[in-house]
């Protein structure tokens, strides 16, 4: 397939301070011990996606992001790291490298998903309607929304959680509208041009966006030189494209330049595709264009995940406590580890004491060990972590290298790598950064612990 | 009362009641509008002919053959009319299976006043026991209507506050003729997909969205908005509805009333459903054009079995031929007369030599002249046609007589027993009657009737003879007036004949699509680059601000308007008052909207020089100064002022710059601003950038003079 990747990672991301820092940034968070973008990478092979640009915020992060994709898969993949700089926005980012791009299409991904969605299926449903760009919706997580509202989670902005407001046509094929961030808690304000073309829209607040885009390239060029002011590809640039698909402003050009050489691959290229879409009856942008023979429009398509499907952006503290849980828990089939009959994952070399029990959905990392008398529950132990007696671990993530002390109890945390916990100190809904010490015999509600 | 009463016993012995329980249906025989006009000036709408059968019939022999038992015919306008027509229908036994009741009103203008009225005979004599259909005598449909209330009435037993179900039908694919066909304003209505629950319902050409709350949005996981369906106004309804209509007094309109009051109602929490007809036909005749429409759809039988060659309730059926063609057994055609596809010719009609009709229907009685044209028209009984006519897209009523070589334009109405002199073009749209336009239109009160038909006669018999000696506005043998187009429904002319939307309208329509998509697009597309711009922590700072510009606005409109309408001081406060609480803003506020909107009008209002502008502004001050005063009691709020003025010189209102000084002291005379407030406002000024102080230099003298008074008040003080 002629399609050209781009993952877009990130880079230290402020939402997930402070579980990002100088050595990880967001790419690499450990999700059930492997880094998050590991994932990405996988999805994409899996749909024979094998040609990625990698865009990092930050010369920084690009090197650590690099370093570890050199490590861990370039046999596998053909991968480009390119840096960018920071807060430039998802569209900034694209502008950064647009001249890396060359594919007639190309498929957007966020570095942050945990997804068993196919991509393939994405850029099929986009090429079969010769759409200028195809959105994946996905059902809204179970555990509420971790949809931040911003894009990709760069802005250095914290929203409260919201939903988008989506219209598809009555085929569930095209994307006729679309609301995110702020204008979500507005009243919604439907175009009537788009209804009548469309005649119908089905309005759902209960899907959303997440953050898989195939782009025409031509268009998406056009838009970014066009609109210099848009940022974000979630927030303006793929609103502005929805709203103008019955007058297209991105087409002119393009179809003169392409119309001198590949006029008759075109018109193939268009029978192929009403084939392929099974459509008897012209979709209502050709009805349209019909009518108003000034008019170009250009379609905006989507591909909507079965309601069976994990897709979850880890753009949030809590959507990292949720997707840690998920990948050894409902959704283990993502972690591609083989669980044990426990439904838990513990490495033949971690050492675990006397009388201490580790529950179903969770996870103990090479090398580390535990002390006597502790509990694991539905909890993520790194590798290599030291950790005392009569502890209790429940709904956490502990990583790499991390020591915790006797008589300890956690709960709802994050302990980030190297962090250590001295005795008898008592966590709930915290985060540790790395390398960071607390002291003994603390008791700790919702804190965030980091070096100022 | 008596729903209450029912309810209880419904409950006591549910099954048993819903067994025995009569199917009832309510038929209104008035449309309580004008559309109609001329021609129900003298006929009541449900009584005018659809391919030569009253419309009431097929609206009967629908109801009598989807099982409904016991209808109730109200009339209004030309009761006596509808009362007699019924009488004898049901002398010639034509709806066997159906009790045809009838209720009159004169009283009646609106279907809200007619269910009341219905409602409250209802208390006397129990008419309706239960869940009943309400439907229009001018009806065509042929659904079933059996699980309709079956459906209706076990979402009912479900759920309490189900109290009507709506039936909507999809209209034709092509966004154009969606609008256009039935000549009715584009309707969108929002659905709810799984439940079909009737979320919002608009008829609305003006805006150019359809605007969902978003509490709605919250509540439903999926909306659908459909603009491709029409309403067939055909609702089941349980007796709740007929109490809603006589609780709130004010509903009129069976949707923009009521349908606004329940869907925009979440106390009672009433709800309304839809439901969505595939394969049968409905369709309501609302105004010439759709008229025109569902006749041809009758002919094309799309509404069988109420076609002309089916005797559905009494009527005399015709032959069909080919391609549609539907001829009496003794028609008398001449043998080079052509009668095309898709006509109706009814009985005893005579055509002559060379006579052509294509696309129409030609009641009976007529006599056709020779070499006659008649196209897409509608002919009723007894019209009398010269030779030579040329009739296109037009309604002929009973008795008309059209003269040698007359020509009829598209879209014209010939009412009862007008004449169209010799020769005489008839120009495109003209509605054409005996009687004259009635002087004062009354939107309002829409009223169909006239007096009593036998009044009407008389009148018009006499009215004949006059025209005739004075010769008349339709050619030297005519009678008639032509009447006028009034303002405002002339746009709509076009949109509700009989005639096809010419090339010019289509063109326009397009248009307007377009402008509508561009008008929209500059809106959006702000907002859009300013959030793209502001970082978006600003977005969330700057939302008091926009409610600020809402506020500023609406003080603004109610300043104006208290201007405008002379209305005094204190009530201008109290406005203003109500507004602050509602936007929870601070007085200062306030004083600065106030204040925003007086210099406003003072540039608005029209001034030659800067004198002029300065006299303007200071007679506003000198007049509303009490209105200000009420929120300009802190020397902040005055600064607040003094702040706002700097504001508007330096952006909106520029013209004003060169006044400041001038203004400010007319401030300072008229006590609206106190020395306090302005030197405390010099002070913080001073510190500011140079830009800033233009203003501030500008009144250097005044606040100089100020600051002396001050200080040789104080010496005086001390001398005391």
């Amino acid at each position: 397939m002629d399609f050209q990747v781009v993952i877009l990672a990130g880079g230290f991301s402020s939402n997930l301070q402070p579980l990002v820092s100088k050595e990880v940034p967001k790419a690499l968070l450990p999700v059930a011990n492997r880094p998050v973008l590991s994932y990405v990478l996988d999805l994409l092979e899996s749909s024979n996606l094998k040609d990625l640009i990698v865009v990092v915020e930050g010369e920084d992060a690009a090197l650590k992001v690099g370093g570890w994709i050199s490590s861990a898969c370039v046999d596998r993949l053909h991968v480009e790291v390119a840096a960018v700089a920071e807060n430039v926005g998802t569209a900034g980012a694209l502008r950064a490298i647009a001249h890396h791009l060359t594919a007639k299409d190309i498929l957007i991904v966020s570095g942050d998903i945990v997804s068993d969605v196919s991509p393939g299926a994405v850029a099929a449903t986009h090429r079969r309607h010769d759409a200028s760009v195809t959105a994946m919706l996905c059902a809204e997580p179970v555990s509420g929304p971790s949809e931040s509202g911003v894009a990709s989670g760069k802005d250095k902005t914290k929203k409260p959680a919201c939903y988008d407001i989506i219209g598809l046509d009555s085929s569930k094929q095209f994307l006729l509208h679309i609301a995110t961030g702020v204008e979500i808690k507005k009243d919604t304000r439907i175009k009537k041009s788009i209804l009548r073309a469309a005649g119908k829209m089905e309005i759902r607040s209960d899907l959303m966006d997440s953050h898989i885009y195939a782009f025409k390239r031509s268009v998406l060029q056009k838009v970014l030189d066009q609109k210099p002011t848009f940022r974000s590809l979630k927030e303006d640039v793929l609103p502005y494209l929805v709203r103008t698909q019955l007058r297209s402003e991105v087409f002119p050009d393009e179809k003169t330049v392409e119309d001198n050489g590949k006029n008759n691959m075109q018109n193939n290229e268009l029978v192929l595709s009403q084939i392929l879409s099974n459509a008897s009856l012209p979709s209502f942008h050709q009805v349209y264009e019909s009518f108003l023979n000034s008019r170009k429009t250009h379609k905006c398509c989507v591909y909507i995940a079965d309601e069976s499907k994990y897709c979850v952006r880890l753009n949030s503290i809590q959507a990292y406590m949720d997707v840690n849980r998920d990948v050894i828990g409902d959704a283990n089939h993502l972690s591609g580890y083989s669980f044990s009959a426990h439904h838990n994952i513990v490495h033949p070399s971690a050492e675990l004491g006397s009388k201490t029990t580790v529950g179903p959905h969770c996870m103990l990392g090479e090398g580390s060990q535990v002390g006597d008398k502790c509990s694991v529950k539905r909890s993520v132990i790194g590798r290599h972590c030291r950790i005392g007696s009569n502890v209790k671990v429940v709904n956490s993530v502990v990583m790499d290298h991390a020591t915790i002390g006797d008589g300890c109890s956690i709960q709802g945390s994050v302990i980030c790598s190297n962090a250590q916990l001295q005795e008898r100190v008592s966590l709930r809904d915290c985060q540790v950064e790395a390398g960071y010490v607390v002291y003994a015999g603390g008791e700790h509600k919702g804190e965030t612990f980091a070096r100022k | 009362m008596g729903a209450q009463k029912k309810g209880g016993a419904r409950v006591s012995d549910d099954t048993e009641e819903q067994t025995r329980q009569r199917l009832q249906a309510i038929l209104l025989a008035d449309s309580f509008t004008t559309k109609f006009r001329p021609v129900t000036l003298e006929r009541p709408k449900v009584l005018l002919p659809l391919a030569n059968v009253p419309m009431i019939d097929y609206t009967l022999a629908w109801l009598e053959s989807a099982g409904i038992e016991e209808v109730f015919v109200f009339c209004c306008a030309h009761s006596t009319q509808i009362t007699d027509y019924l009488q004898t229908s049901s002398e010639q036994q034509s709806h066997p299976n159906l009790l045809v009741r009838t209720i009159e009103s004169h009283r009646s203008i609106s279907a809200g006043d007619a269910l009341r009225y219905i409602y409250e005979q209802q208390t006397e004599t129990s008419q309706i026991q239960g869940d009943f259909v309400l439907v229009s005598g001018d009806t065509v449909s042929n659904m079933p209507l059996a699980d309709l209330i079956r459906e209706h009435r076990e979402r009912k037993k479900k759920d309490e506050k189900a109290i009507m179900t709506m039936v909507i039908k999809k209209s034709k694919p092509s966004p154009m003729t969606r609008q256009s066909r039935l000549g009715t304003d584009e309707l969108f209505v929002a659905v709810d997909p799984v439940t079909k629950q009737l979320l919002h319902y608009e008829v609305d050409h003006v805006r150019g969205s359809v605007c969902l709350d978003k509490a709605l949005m919250e509540s439903n996981p999926s909306v659908m908005i459909c603009n491709d369906m029409q309403d067939c106004y055909i609702d089941v309804c349980s007796p709740e509805v007929l109490s809603l209509f006589e609780d709130n007094f004010d509903y009129q309109h069976l949707r923009r009333d009521f349908f606004k009051g329940v869907l925009g109602d979440d106390i009672m929490g009433y709800k309304i459903f839809t439901h969505e007809i595939g394969s049968s036909y409905a369709s309501r005749v609302d105004n010439f054009r759709s008229y025109d429409t569902v006749s041809k759809d009758i002919i094309q039988r799309w509404t069988y079995p109420y076609v002309p060659d089916v005797n559905f309730s009494g009527n005399r059926p015709l032959k069909v031929g080919r391609q549609g063609v539907y001829k009496a057994s003794d028609v008398v055609q001449s043998r080079s007369a052509d009668v095309g596809a898709c006509s109706v010719v009814g009985y005893g009609t005579k055509i002559g030599n060379g006579g052509r009709v294509l696309n129409s229907v030609i009641g009976n009685g007529c006599c056709i002249g020779a070499d006659v044209v008649i196209e897409g028209s509608y002919v009723w009984d007894n019209v009398v046609i010269e030779d030579g006519c040329e009739i296109r897209n037009a309604i002929v009523c009973d008795g008309v007589r059209i003269r040698a070589g007359a020509v009829l334009q598209p879209g014209v109405v010939l009412s009862f027993k007008v004449v169209v002199g010799r020769g005489f073009v008839v120009p495109a749209y003209s509605k054409v009657s005996l009687l004259q336009q009635p002087m004062k239109e009354d939107s309002d009160e829409e009223l169909e009737y006239a007096d009593s038909s036998s009044g009407t006669a008389d009148r018009l018999s006499g009215l004949s003879l006059e025209m005739e000696s004075k010769g008349s506005e339709l050619g030297p043998d005519g009678v008639g007036y032509i009447w006028e187009v009034c303002e405002g429904a002339h746009d709509e002319e076009w949109k509700h004949s009989v005639a096809p939307i010419p090339e010019d309208k289509l063109a326009e329509i397009i248009q307007a699509m377009e402008d509508d998509d561009t008008e929209d697009e500059i809106v959006p597309r702000k907002s859009e680059e300013l959030k793209s711009d502001v970082d978006s922590v600003n977005t969330d700072v700057n939302d008091p601000g926009d409610d600020y510009g809402y506020f500023e606005r609406e003080v603004e409109g109610t300043f104006l308007r208290a201007v405008e309408e002379g209305i005094k001081v204190e009530l201008g406060i109290l406005e203003i008052n109500s507004l602050r609480l509602s936007y929870n803003m601070e007085s200062a506020d306030c004083a600065g909207a106030i204040f925003y909107a007086m210099m406003k009008l003072a540039v608005d209002t029209p001034h030659s020089s800067l004198r002029e502008l300065s006299e303007n502004a200071s007679s506003i001050i000198a007049k509303w100064k009490g209105l200000l005063g009420n929120y300009v009691k802190h020397t902040d709020e005055q600064i607040e002022v003094i702040m706002k003025f700097e504001e508007m010189c330096q952006e909106t209102a520029r013209e004003l710059s060169p006044l400041f000084a001038q203004i400010l002291q007319v401030l300072y005379d008229k006590e609206v601003v106190q020395e306090d407030a302005i030197l405390r406002w010099a002070e913080e000024k001073a510190g500011a950038d140079e830009a800033d102080k233009v203003y501030l230099q500008q009144c250097e003298a005044f606040i100089q003079w100020l600051k002396e008074a001050s200080e040789e008040e104080d010496e005086e003080e001390e001398e005391d």
